[in-house]
C-alpha cells in the first residue's frame, strides 16, 4: 500500500491529478455550472499575484527577483504585482487578468491566508472562477516580517513559497459551500453584566436567548460592588433594572444555577446539554407545572431561619454567615432560595418551615436539558487572583491587610458591617488606610500576573474618595507603580481625588510588617520620586488584586474549542479585526472571560458579541466551508477504521452495490481530516486538502518546479 | 560542500488553528528566525499522513516539522492526538531505516506562541545544519 502510495506521489503531476478528479464526487451539487471540473480535460493556467503591501513585503525582499522566477514555474499563464492587492485596484488587477488570460487558477503572494483568503476568494469569483480555485502564498506573515534583514533568504524563501501554491492551484478543484439553516436562538454563558447585556440585546432582537448562569443568581462581580468609577453610581442601582429586566424578558430563558455540559454540532446547529444543578428549591412556575396550586418558593425566607448550617457566604467573600438554605444577598434574580447540598445535613427542618407551599425537595437531582442554538456567546468572568500568594504582603496572615473586594462589601450598605469600615482585628474606625496597587498585576516574579488588569488604578482611586466620604479625618495613601487612568472622565477623576487629599507614593511595595501590639501595619517601599525609603504606619491595607481567568475556563473553552492566550484568557480571532469572534464558527466573546476590561468596555463588548452573534440568525443560513470528506468508493475496502477515527460521528459504513463502503455525513463533517490522514486505501478524498495536492506541495518545494 | 553556503531543505506541516497561526503572530511581532523552513498548511495535523513526511524525506528532504495544537486544545477535538500517534510511528521507522529521527520533529504551538515559533525554527534549523545533508540525497546523487 505504501509502495502504492508513493508512486502516485512520484508521478507526472498530469497522472495525479486524473485520478482524484475521476474518483471524487464532488459537483454533487451544481453539475451543470461546474463545466471547468468535470470530465474535460482543460490546460491548466495559473495566476501568480505578488503583493508589495507597500514596503511590508517589497521592503525585505526582491519582487522583481520573485516575479521572474515566478513566470519559469510550470503552469503559471501570468504573473503580476501590485503596490496592495486587497486594494480595489489590486482585485481588478486579479479580476482582469482571470479574464483576459482565461486562469483556470489563482495564487496571491501576500499576506496570510488566515487574513485575506476570504477577500482574495471574492475577487476570484468576481473574475468568474469558482473561488475554490484559489490559494495564498504568505509571503509576509511568515517571511518578510520574520526575515527583515535577509534580503536573500527572504526571496529565496518567497520564491518556494509560490512554487509550493502553484502547486496546489493547479490541483484545486471547484467547490461549493454547504448552505445550512441556523436556529433562531441564541445561548450566553454567564449572567454578570456582559452576559446580561448580551442577552437582552439578543432578545430585543427578537431572537430566543438561554441564559445560563452557574450561580443561583445572576448579576456576577459586578453586583457585589459598591460604586462605579468615575460616575459613583450605585453599582446596584444600575444593575438591578437590568436583572429585573433579564428576569421578564419574554425571550429569554433563565437558568440560573446552570452549567452547559456538553456542547455539539456547528454554527447555526449547536446542540447544548446543560446541567440544572439541584437546587432542591422549586420555583413558583415549577410548582404550577406540578399541578401544586399556590406552591413553590416565594422569597418569604422562612425555611432560612430554623437550618442549623452556617457556612461562610461567598457573595461577601466569607465576611457574612449563610445557611446551607441560602439566598446570597437582598437583590437576587431570581427570587428563590437554593440548597447547599455539599453543606446540607437533610435534617428537614426547613421542610417543615415551608410548610403547605412545599417547595423543599431535599431529594432533588441534577437534571439535564437539551436545547438547540445556532450562535453562543461566552460571558463566563474572572476570578480574583489570591493575593495571599504575594506572601510579602501579608494577606490572610495579618488582620487588617484586606482585599479589594472585601473592601468593596465592607463599604456597601447591604454588606456585613451596613457599610461601615472597619479594622477587622478590633472593629475600629481605620485613620490611615493605605492601598497597594498591582498587587499581583504586571509582576514578572513568575509568582503574579504579567498582565495589567486594567481597572484596580480606577477602583482605587474610587476606594480613596469613599473612605473620604465615610470617615472624616482619614488619610489615605496609594502605593503605585503607574496609575492608569486611560478612559472617559478617567483622568478627571484622578485629579479629583488628588485635590481631595489622597497622598500617592510611587514604589511597589517590598513587604508589609504588622506591629503584634496594636495590630497596625508597617508598609515598606521605596518612594521612587523622592529617591528614599518609606515605612508608613496605617491602621488598614486594601490589596488592589489582580484579575485572573476564571477557575474552570480550560473546561468551558474546551467544550467550545476556542483557544487561550498565554495568560489564560479567551482568545479572540484577531484583536483588531475580529475581537468578538473566536476560531470556532458562532462561537463569540463578550467581557473580562477575554481579558480584563473595565464596566463600560464589558457592556460595549457584549453589545458587539450580541450584534455578531444575532447576524448569522438574522441571514437565516449560513455557508459552512465545503472541505468535507468524501469516499472514493472504488478503493474502498469498507475496513471501517474511519469510522471510528472520527470525532463528531461523520462517517458510516453503507451497504452499496453488496459490499460495505463509508459514506459521509456532509453537515456533520468538519473537515479536520483525520480520517483522510488514516486511511490506508487512500479512498477518502479531503476536499481543498486531498492527498494528491499536498504530495504536490511538497514535491513542488523538494523536487523544484520540474516535475 | 562548503559548510557555510549550504541551506537545508526543511519542511514544516502546520494545522491551520494553532501552529500556523501562532507563526503569524511570530510575524505580527516582528519575532526574527531563520528563513530556511518551507511551510505546508493544512487544517489539522490530524490530516498527515505519515507517508507524507516519509515522502518528503524520499524527495530529500533534510528536515520534517509537523507543529499542531497542544494536546486537549485541538480545533477539532483530538485530530493532533490521533496525528501524532502516527508521527511517533514515523521516528520509529526512521531509526530503523537508518535515517537520524532528529531531522523528524513533532511540536505543539499554539496561536498564541509567537515567540515559541521562532524558537522552535531557530532550534529545527540548527539541529538539521549539524547533521548536515540527508544521506538519502547524497545516496541519490
Amino acid at each position: 500500500m505504501m509502495a502504492e502510495k508513493k508512486k502516485a506521489g512520484s508521478k507526472k503531476m498530469e497522472a495525479k491529478k486524473e485520478t482524484p478528479k475521476q474518483a471524487a464526487p464532488v459537483p454533487k451539487k451544481a453539475p451543470a455550472t461546474a463545466a471547468p471540473a468535470s470530465g474535460k480535460k482543460e490546460q491548466t493556467r495559473i495566476g501568480v499575484f505578488i503583493c508589495h503591501c507597500g514596503t511590508n513585503i517589497a521592503g525585505s525582499m526582491n519582487i522583481e527577483a520573485v516575479q521572474e522566477y515566478a513566470k519559469t514555474i510550470p503552469n503559471v499563464g501570468y504573473v503580476d504585482n501590485y503596490k496592495y492587492m486587497c486594494s480595489m485596484p489590486g482585485q481588478a488587477v486579479i479580476n482582469k487578468a482571470i479574464k483576459d488570460n482565461k486562469l483556470t487558477g489563482v495564487v496571491v503572494a501576500a499576506c496570510s491566508p488566515r487574513l485575506h483568503e476570504p477577500t482574495f476568494r471574492t475577487a476570484t469569483k468576481e473574475g468568474g472562477l469558482n473561488p475554490f480555485r484559489f490559494e495564498m502564498a504568505n509571503i509576509r506573515e511568515q517571511n518578510s516580517w520574520v526575515h527583515m534583514h535577509d534580503q536573500e533568504g527572504s526571496t529565496e524563501k518567497a520564491k518556494d513559497a509560490i512554487r509550493i501554491a502553484v502547486a496546489k492551484a493547479s490541483l484545486l478543484q471547484d467547490l461549493f459551500p454547504k448552505a445550512v439553516p441556523v436556529e433562531h436562538a441564541a445561548m450566553v454563558v454567564g449572567a454578570g453584566v456582559a452576559g446580561m447585556q448580551a442577552a437582552l440585546d439578543l432578545a430585543a432582537a427578537g431572537i430566543k436567548t438561554y441564559l445560563i448562569e452557574s450561580q443561583p443568581s445572576i448579576g456576577g462581580r459586578m453586583s457585589q460592588l459598591d460604586k462605579t468609577f468615575p460616575t459613583l453610581d450605585c453599582s446596584q442601582c444600575i444593575l438591578t433594572p437590568k436583572m429585573v429586566d433579564v428576569g421578564r424578558a419574554a425571550n429569554i430563558e433563565l437558568m440560573t444555577y446552570s452549567e452547559v455540559d456538553a456542547v455539539e454540532g456547528y454554527i447555526g446547529n449547536f446542540d447544548v446539554t446543560i446541567r440544572k444543578k439541584a437546587r432542591g428549591v422549586l420555583s413558583m412556575p415549577e410548582a404550577e407545572a406540578k399541578g401544586m396550586v399556590g406552591g413553590g418558593c416565594n422569597g418569604c425566607g422562612d425555611c432560612e431561619a430554623p437550618c442549623p448550617v452556617i457556612k461562610p457566604n461567598e457573595f461577601e467573600v466569607g465576611m457574612k454567615p449563610r445557611k446551607a438554605i441560602y439566598i446570597s444577598h437582598p437583590q437576587v434574580v431570581p427570587l428563590l432560595y437554593t440548597i447547599d447540598f455539599d453543606s446540607c445535613i437533610k435534617c428537614g427542618l426547613c421542610v417543615t418551615a415551608c410548610g403547605e407551599k412545599k417547595a423543599i425537595d431535599l431529594e432533588a437531582k441534577d437534571e439535564f436539558v437539551k436545547v438547540k442554538v445556532g450562535t453562543a456567546i461566552l460571558a463566563t468572568g474572572y476570578d480574583m487572583f489570591p493575593v495571599e500568594k504575594k506572601t510579602e504582603w501579608g494577606y490572610k496572615k495579618f488582620e487588617n491587610v484586606i482585599s479589594s473586594l472585601e473592601f468593596e462589601r465592607l463599604i456597601c450598605a447591604s454588606g456585613p458591617t451596613s457599610g461601615h469600615i472597619i479594622r477587622p482585628s478590633d472593629g475600629e474606625t481605620p485613620k490611615r488606610v493605605a492601598f497597594v496597587l498591582c498587587a499581583g498585576s504586571r509582576d514578572n516574579t513568575g509568582n503574579g500576573k504579567p498582565y495589567c488588569s486594567r481597572f484596580c488604578c480606577m477602583y482605587s482611586l474610587k476606594h480613596a474618595h469613599q473612605i473620604y466620604e465615610k470617615i472624616p479625618g482619614v488619610q489615605s495613601y496609594l502605593f503605585y507603580m503607574d496609575i492608569r487612568s486611560f478612559g472617559k472622565m478617567y483622568e478627571e477623576f484622578y485629579y479629583r481625588i488628588q485635590d481631595e487629599g489622597a497622598k500617592f507614593i510611587r514604589g511597589r511595595v517590598a513587604n508589609i510588617l504588622e506591629d503584634p501590639a496594636t495590630k497596625n501595619l508597617h508598609v515598606y517601599t521605596d518612594d521612587t520620586l523622592l529617591n528614599r525609603p518609606v515605612d508608613m504606619e496605617v491602621d488598614l491595607v486594601v490589596l488592589a488584586a489582580a484579575v485572573q481567568p476564571k477557575e474552570d475556563t480550560d473546561r468551558t473553552r474546551k467544550l467550545f474549542g476556542v483557544s487561550c492566550s498565554m495568560d489564560g484568557w479567551l482568545l479572540e480571532a484577531h484583536p483588531k479585526l475580529n475581537p468578538c469572534g473566536t476560531t470556532t464558527a458562532g462561537v463569540f466573546l463578550a467581557g473580562v472571560c477575554q481579558g480584563p476590561k473595565d464596566i463600560p468596555d464589558t457592556v460595549a463588548s457584549a453589545e458587539g458579541a450580541a450584534s455578531a452573534a444575532s447576524i448569522p440568525i438574522h441571514m437565516g443560513e449560513v455557508e459552512l466551508e465545503p472541505y468535507f470528506a468524501t469516499c472514493i468508493e472504488e478503493k474502498c475496502a469498507g475496513c471501517g477504521m474511519c469510522v471510528n477515527l472520527c470525532p463528531y460521528s461523520a462517517l458510516a459504513l453503507v451497504e452499496k452495490e453488496g459490499r460495505q463502503v463509508m459514506e459521509v455525513t456532509e453537515a456533520k463533517c468538519k473537515g479536520c481530516g483525520t480520517c483522510g490522514g488514516f486511511c490506508p486505501g487512500g479512498a477518502i478524498w479531503m476536499n481543498h486538502f486531498a492527498t494528491p495536492q499536498i504530495v504536490a506541495q511538497i514535491d513542488a518545494f523538494l523536487l523544484g518546479g520540474e516535475q | 560542500m562548503a559548510a557555510e553556503e549550504w541551506k537545508p531543505k526543511i519542511i514544516g506541516l502546520l494545522c491551520n488553528w494553532c501552529s500556523y497561526a501562532g507563526a503569524d503572530l511570530a510575524g505580527g511581532g516582528r519575532i526574527q528566525y531563520p528563513p530556511d523552513v518551507r511551510v505546508v498548511r493544512v487544517m489539522c495535523t490530524g490530516r498527515l499522513d505519515q507517508l507524507f513526511v516519509l515522502k518528503a524525506f524520499a524527495d530529500g528532504a533534510d528536515g520534517v516539522l509537523v507543529s499542531g495544537c497542544h494536546f486537549g486544545d485541538c480545533h477539532y477535538l483530538e485530530g493532533n492526538f490521533k496525528g501524532a500517534k502516527r508521527m511517533f510511528m514515523v521516528k520509529r521507522l526512521m531509526k530503523s531505516i537508518g535515517l537520524d529521527d532528529r531531522r523528524f520533529r513533532m511540536t505543539f504551538v499554539s496561536a498564541s506562541e509567537g515567540a515559541k515559533w521562532a524558537t522552535v525554527i531557530t532550534d529545527v534549523v540548527k539541529t538539521v545544519k549539524e547533521l548536515g545533508p540527508s544521506p538519502i540525497t547524497e545516496f541519490s546523487k
